[in-house]
């Protein structure tokens, strides 16, 4: 069988991919996407470790991590439509002042 | 040589199956257009194809070379890789669909290489939660093809379709929450074994549609399942659901930029979405592979059904070979009756093979009265707008199958059935 | 080399060459493309470790509804391809390493056996699905409805964002 510390290694990897993702990325909706990565791979940490220790606590967090990060999703496009329309750009160093 | 089949027999006979059923698949899809145009045609007063071939059952193999060889253009500005993606994802999500339908309960008769072999491809735990995992994932071939193709029609008519897609799924998948309830199971053969408890035995009382089993639980899931096949028949872009790829209105909708193979990929998708569903309802409802009749040794002459359907079909093909028009015809219309009726002595003669197509049998008659809803929905009922189908998915069938289930899990709690 | 490993190596590959590639592409729709197979690796994973509940979920709500709004909303705003910007010189030295070194901590954090994560226990979950929705009810009944309360409160502002002004 698969050692937990593996599982544990790609999430650290997927991790940084996003946090790489969501620090270099200029467009708007790449950013949001990679914040989707790093709960994704937050995921794969609870459910590895509900495998290690034999409960399923740890798959219900990932049931309502998944829950949160719909209604996140949801708000944040909602967001970034109104961000464009008033911009007329979705480049984040454009979002950098309050006034327009 | 065997002792390497032998080793690894789990694994050759899993590929020997899925190439089989893709096969299998390919090719009803593929009569199953001819079906489709002659039902629809006949609806309408005509006549549909009866030139190709006699009575026009070569038509799928002409669109078939037509759709080799005619020109594949790809238009200027298209981001390429997604163009080329949308159809694949279309035609492999829809025929992936079918690793977890079952088909008969009991394995071959025979071993093959020392493995029983069942006629399934898989049987997971949670086989229907995986068909509605792909059923989610099959926006993304017309909502992708629908952006790729740079144009307006297709943009507008991709994105109303995997809208319409959307809200659909959402009546789809509460409508079935009843049967769940009931099965406590997602697996689904346990769905199929648990509707073989009817009431006095008699098998069609104990199909979820009126599901009278004789633990004295009368749940009939009639609403349940009118809410499924509606979404069904929504979800899979069919009419009278089907404005945004009707011809005459937004050009072709989504795959209006396709040509001949990449859009035959999108029919072949459409077809096999069909199938899926059709599955899936008679699976669900309907008791999949269980007879209407009971299965006490007293009833055991309804097992002679499938002859009784064969051999007369059978003669009445040759018949009708003998007066035909042309001399293709004059060959092999009779020869294919005389195979029918051969088939339907057959299995007069040997009982073990006919009591083993009992539960194929009922399968797939079961599958092919859905398929003709579905053609007989096309060729009868007007289009929707497309707001009145986005009012009808969203204001009428969510809320009916949220009280389906609503009262279900009350009745079952009321009698005490679990 | 047992096939389980050989999958999961299979599946982890395929996730991280997801995720690069969500970082090196131009374009947000094939960075969303991306994002779906490393979420349809992720629940391969899911369902190589027994919860297939949550690999179902994963595929429905991640793969078929948050990822489909992505993508609509990628293209009615008519995202194109990225502007090539400058990065501040912060950025550009001390970004990446520190990235590296945010992974490589995480990462060394688990590595040594038998400290916070015993690699013993591998079995199976035996009826994962009962055992979670027994719980959702019981023990976690009162965050299962207030996410439903949640879910409401998106709903409303997504639909209020969204609206056009009235004239």
């Amino acid at each position: 069988m698969v050692p937990t510390q593996y599982y544990l290694i790609l999430s650290a990897i997927l991790f940084g991919l996003g946090a790489v993702a969501f620090v270099f990325k200029r467009n708007i909706i790449t950013i949001f996407m990679s914040i989707e990565l790093m709960l994704n791979a937050v995921n794969l940490a609870f459910v590895a470790f509900s495998q290690a220790s034999g409960k399923v606590d740890g798959q219900v967090f990932v049931l309502f991590v998944i829950v949160v990060a719909a209604a996140e999703a949801a708000v944040g496009l909602g967001i970034i439509i109104l961000i464009q329309r008033n911009r007329q750009s979705l480049n984040i160093e454009k979002v950098n002042l309050l006034k327009l | 040589m065997i002792a390497f089949l032998q080793q690894n027999a789990f694994w050759i006979i899993a590929i020997v199956k899925i190439l089989l059923l893709m096969f299998i698949v390919l090719t009803v899809n593929a009569y199953l257009t001819w079906f489709e145009r002659k039902v629809v045609a006949h609806i309408q007063s005509r006549w549909g194809p009866h030139r190709v071939g006699p009575h026009g059952l070569l038509q799928p193999a002409a669109d078939g070379l037509k759709f080799l060889f005619k020109e594949d253009p790809t238009p200027d500005g298209v981001d390429r890789f997604v163009y080329y993606l949308a159809p694949f994802l279309a035609l492999a999500l829809s025929l992936t669909a079918l690793a977890v339908i079952p088909f008969a309960p009991h394995p071959l008769p025979f071993k093959i290489l020392g493995e029983n072999v069942y006629l399934w491809i898989t049987n997971p735990d949670i086989g229907l939660l995986i068909l509605f995992a792909i059923t989610a994932l099959s926006v993304y071939g017309v909502a992708l093809a629908g952006w790729a193709s740079n144009s307006k029609y297709s943009l507008l008519g991709g994105l109303r379709s995997s809208a319409q897609m959307i809200s659909y799924e959402l009546a789809l998948t509460m409508s079935v929450v009843g049967v769940l309830l009931m099965a406590n199971t997602f697996s689904l053969q346990s769905i199929i074994e648990q509707q073989a408890n009817a009431k006095w035995g008699i098998g069609i009382l104990g199909w979820n549609i009126i599901a009278w089993t004789h633990q004295g639980l009368f749940l009939p899931q009639i609403v349940g399942f009118i809410c499924f096949f509606t979404s069904a028949i929504a979800e899979t872009n069919r009419a009278p659901f089907d404005l945004p790829e009707a011809e005459s209105e937004l050009v072709a909708g989504f795959h209006t930029e396709y040509a001949s193979f990449k859009f035959a990929m999108f029919f072949i998708a459409e077809y096999t979405a069909m199938i899926t569903v059709s599955c899936l309802a008679t699976i669900l409802f309907f008791g999949g592979w269980l007879s209407p009749f009971p299965s006490t040794p007293v009833w055991h002459f309804t097992y002679f059904i499938p002859s009784i359907a064969l051999i007369p079909f059978g003669l009445w093909v040759i018949y009708d070979g003998l007066k035909y028009e042309t001399i293709f015809g004059k060959l092999i219309l009779p020869a294919v009756g005389f195979a029918m009726f051969g088939l339907g002595a057959g299995l007069v003669a040997l009982p073990a093979v006919n009591d083993f197509i009992q539960p194929i049998f009922w399968f797939t008659a079961k599958i092919f009265v859905f398929l003709f809803f579905y053609i007989w929905a096309r060729g009868t009922l007007p289009r929707l707008r497309y707001d009145q189908l986005m009012n009808v998915g969203w204001k009428l069938l969510l809320p009916v199958s949220i009280a389906n289930v609503i009262v279900t899990a009350g009745v079952i709690i009321l009698r005490g059935y679990r | 080399m047992s096939p389980v490993l050989l999958i999961f190596f299979v599946l982890a590959a395929l996730a991280v060459l997801g995720a690069v590639s969500l970082v090196l592409q131009k374009h947000p729709i094939h960075s969303a493309l991306s994002l779906i197979v490393v979420m349809v690796c992720l629940a391969g994973l899911y369902l190589l470790m027994g919860a297939e509940f949550i690999a179902a979920v994963q595929i429905i709500v991640y793969g078929g509804a948050i990822m489909v709004l992505f993508i609509f909303v990628i293209m009615l705003l008519n995202a194109g391809e990225e502007e090539h910007t400058d990065f501040s010189k912060l950025a550009k030295f001390a970004g990446l390493p520190l990235a590296l070194a945010l992974t490589a901590s995480l990462a060394a954090l688990v590595i040594k056996p038998g400290q916070s994560v015993q690699g013993a226990t591998q079995a199976l979950i035996p009826k994962a699905t009962e055992q979670i929705s027994s719980m959702l009810f019981k023990e976690f009944v009162y965050p299962f409805e207030l996410t439903s309360f949640l879910i409401l409160v998106a709903i409303m502002g997504a639909l209020v964002l969204a609206q056009r002004e009235k004239k």
